[in-house]
């Protein structure tokens, strides 16, 4: 029987990661990720869990080891956000190039300077070149289930790929809700046991792994890491249609909110979804045909999926939570050259909105939607959100 | 039983080599003596190593894809990490074991290779951690005093007077001023370790302290003196010999610190003035001809006879105190 937990996405996650239980689990605190390493730790401590807890001395120590451990074969998770990111940056890369399936949580925030602990997404596009797959959730029960549905994805062979699952500072580690966990053994059963091909510790078939591959494979080597990401995009709807066989809950690619007939679409990762949906529903009152586009899966970008909803809408309004200085921002450029492709191109218009944790209301986010009736949008101009300027 | 050298000549009959050919170091260095023969211990022992290494000279050069002289599973993934890495590879050895999804039944036994600037500098956060975590692991630091891989920089293991790429010696300069960080003493401070130094001019004292390091439980720590004869400009054949000198003058005293207790492990019966092993090494050659040349070696003398004689108490008042 499926239990129903008020709590926070923090415990959420770790409920998840507990039902897994992966072999190891290596991690460094940092707010607002720490509660759950804490509540891991804890799980741990109580026994309910028999995973071997590494507490490391700092994030980069985390990644490296959670390399070694993945590399020797155990199911390893690791979990950060913003300058525990950054300070793994280095071994992020290479874990992805060692085609290890890592799955790590970010709980969103911004990432230094000037220091800042609130939610933002500037961590996760730091490390969207990485090679890892990322996943987006607007809230804990998102968050729990992009935990379980990461871990399946990123295992499969033709994928073994690092993920991450994105979730909010703040607003979604630390709000509690209503989350529905499914059952132990369902989760047991669903991720069942990793079996490496290729493990350090078969040391009867020894293996050098992570060595120096100079201009002669390095290419190569890229392009298959270039596969394995589209291989996790093939592979994404099976086990989106897996887990809904389990749980109920539909995923997909985008979530696709009053899109139907839908004329001014505003596209937005993660918790601000709640709040645009709420405008949404407010506008169709009013007869405006506003709808919303939530990316669950950021990497590989879906980008198909997303020309597809586009295509021959009035206008779109690209919300970021992050700002790429001196260019545009991360998704409204993605989002710009999906469109590329597009017959009919709609109006298209970028913000910038919530930094640092700056509260994102109903009002601000009916804006660009004001913006777009009155057909005022600039493909060339950044706007902001709630600036006090 | 301690390992002997009839166990070593089973393995070369066997030909069954942990670490073997192919790699591509300069002929004459001392790095993969180290990384041969710690190896080698450890298999004549019958442990199967599972190796780590740093990014420097003994990774980029045994492992250029596809090839590779490892025998023995084997790990890179940067220059800073590799304690933490090989520890997350204990870890999962430990869990799996626990977890009854291991397939050999032959002991596993983790070994960490780094160069001076990944274990002195860079690196030295993540080992102190996983020592103090107690992690069971073997870490072979092989010191050849400078950032060899990258063209010679200065280390915080370059002694002073070394010509350095980052610290030469020029006009107002002596180069690197400052003395050698004591490695073996952080981490012998770190009390649930033990931790020692070796010289490649005697193979058997550090492969006592190779099978000392793997039996200890916890983690175990040697700094094995290796250089590298193309930036300490010494003839390819004098490696070990510029070790024995080393030790010989006190400038690299062999000794050990096990859970707090002090062994000098090698005390020649001669001592030689320090000038002879900075005579031995080319990269001090340019120091030589510096005015503040006799200071230098005044005050390098001085350093080490107070550094042995300070070894020598520490030995006699730390007789049988294991802290841990
Ligand atoms: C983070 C980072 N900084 C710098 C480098 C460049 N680098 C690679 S090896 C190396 C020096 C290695 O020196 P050492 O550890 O003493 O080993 P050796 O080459 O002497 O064997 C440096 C500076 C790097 N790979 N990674
Ligand atoms: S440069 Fe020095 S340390 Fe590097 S391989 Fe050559 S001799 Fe050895």
């Amino acid at each position: 029987m499926p239990t129903r937990l008020a709590v926070t996405g923090a415990a959420a996650v770790a409920h998840a990661m507990r039902q897994i239980n992966p072999d190891v689990v290596a991690a460094y605190p940092i707010t607002p990720q720490t509660p759950i390493v804490e509540y891991y730790a804890q799980f741990v401590a109580d026994g309910l869990v028999d995973t071997v807890m590494v507490p490391v001395e700092s994030e980069h120590s985390a990644m490296s080891a959670v390399v070694g451990s993945a590399a020797a074969g155990a199911r390893t998770m690791t979990a950060t956000a913003a300058n525990g990111l950054a300070l793994m940056f280095e071994v992020v890369y290479i874990a992805a190039s060692m085609r290890l399936p890592i799955v790590m949580p970010i709980v969103n925030r911004a990432l230094s300077g000037p220091i800042n602990i609130h939610g933002d997404h500037s961590d996760a596009y730091s490390v969207r070149d990485a090679g890892w797959i990322q996943l987006f959730s607007e809230n804990s029960q998102e968050a729990y289930d992009m935990t379980i549905i990461a871990t399946k994805l990123a295992e499969r062979e033709e994928v073994l790929t690092p993920a991450m699952v994105n979730l909010d500072g703040f607003i979604t580690s630390h709000g509690v809700e209503g989350v529905d966990l499914l059952d132990d053994e369902v989760v047991r059963d669903f991720v069942g046991i990793w079996e490496p091909k290729y493990p350090l510790l078969d040391v009867d078939n020894p293996i050098t792994h992570g060595p120096l591959d100079l201009f002669d494979y390095y290419f190569e080597h890229h392009r298959q890491q270039q596969e394995g990401l589209k291989n996790a995009y093939k592979a994404l709807p099976e086990v989106f249609a897996e887990y809904e066989k389990i749980s109920g809950r539909k995923y997909d690619f985008l979530d696709l909110y009053r899109m139907e007939d839908a004329e001014y679409v505003m596209i937005v990762l993660n918790s601000a979804a709640s709040t645009a949906k709420y405008v949404v529903d407010e506008l169709r009152e009013q007869g405006i045909k506003a709808g919303l586009i939530k990316p669950w899966v950021f990497t590989p970008f879906p980008k198909k999926e997303l020309l597809a909803a586009l295509e021959g809408r009035k206008a779109i309004m690209v919300l970021d939570r992050a700002m790429s200085f001196g260019k545009e921002a991360p998704l409204y450029s993605l989002v710009k050259s999906a469109l590329y492709e597009a017959k009919d191109r709609p109006m298209i218009g970028s913000y910038v909105y919530g930094l640092g944790g700056r509260d994102v209301t109903p009002a601000m986010l009916k804006v660009p939607f004001e913006d777009a009736l009155k057909g005022d949008l600039d493909p060339n101009e950044e706007r902001y959100l709630g600036l006090k300027e | 039983m301690p390992v002997n050298m009839k166990q070593l000549i089973n393995l070369v009959e066997k030909e069954d080599w942990p670490f073997t050919q192919g790699h591509r170091l300069c002929p004459g260095c001392n790095a993969p003596m180290v990384a041969k023969w710690a190896t080698m211990t450890a298999k004549a022992l019958g442990y199967e190593p599972v190796v780590g290494a740093a990014t420097g000279c003994l990774e980029v050069s045994t492992t250029i894809y596809p090839f590779t002289s490892w025998n023995v599973p084997y790990i890179h993934n940067a220059f800073e990490n590799v304690a933490a890495t090989i520890t997350g590879a204990e870890s999962a050895y430990r869990s799996l074991l626990n977890r009854g999804r291991i397939k050999t039944d032959k002991p596993i036994k983790f070994i960490a290779f780094g160069g001076d600037g990944g274990t002195y500098d860079i690196g030295l956060q993540s080992l102190s951690g996983a020592v103090e975590r107690g992690h069971d692991f073997l870490y072979i630091l092989y010191d050849n005093e400078g950032y060899m891989n990258t063209g010679n920089q200065r280390s915080g293991s370059t002694p002073p007077g070394a010509d350095a790429t980052t610290e030469p010696v020029g006009r107002k300069s002596t180069g690197k001023i400052q003395f050698k960080k004591n490695i073996v003493e952080i981490i012998g401070a770190h009390e649930n370790v033990y931790a020692a130094t070796a010289v490649t001019s005697d193979p058997f004292d550090f492969m006592a302290k190779v099978e000392k390091g793997l039996k200890h439980e916890g983690p175990a720590f040697i700094a094995v003196l290796a250089p590298c004869v193309r930036f300490w400009r010494i003839p390819e054949s004098t490696g070990p010999q510029v070790t024995k000198l080393a030790m010989e003058t006190k400038y690299w005293p062999v000794y050990e610190i096990d859970r707090g207790v002090y062994k000098i492990t090698r005390k020649p019966r001669n001592f030689k003035p320090i000038e002879e092993y900075v005579n031995a090494v080319g990269r001090f050659r340019k120091a030589l001809q510096h005015p503040e040349y006799k200071e230098m070696i005044e005050e390098m003398q001085r350093y080490v006879d107070t550094r042995w004689e300070r070894l020598l108490k520490l030995e006699e008042v730390t007789k049988d105190l294991y802290l841990r």
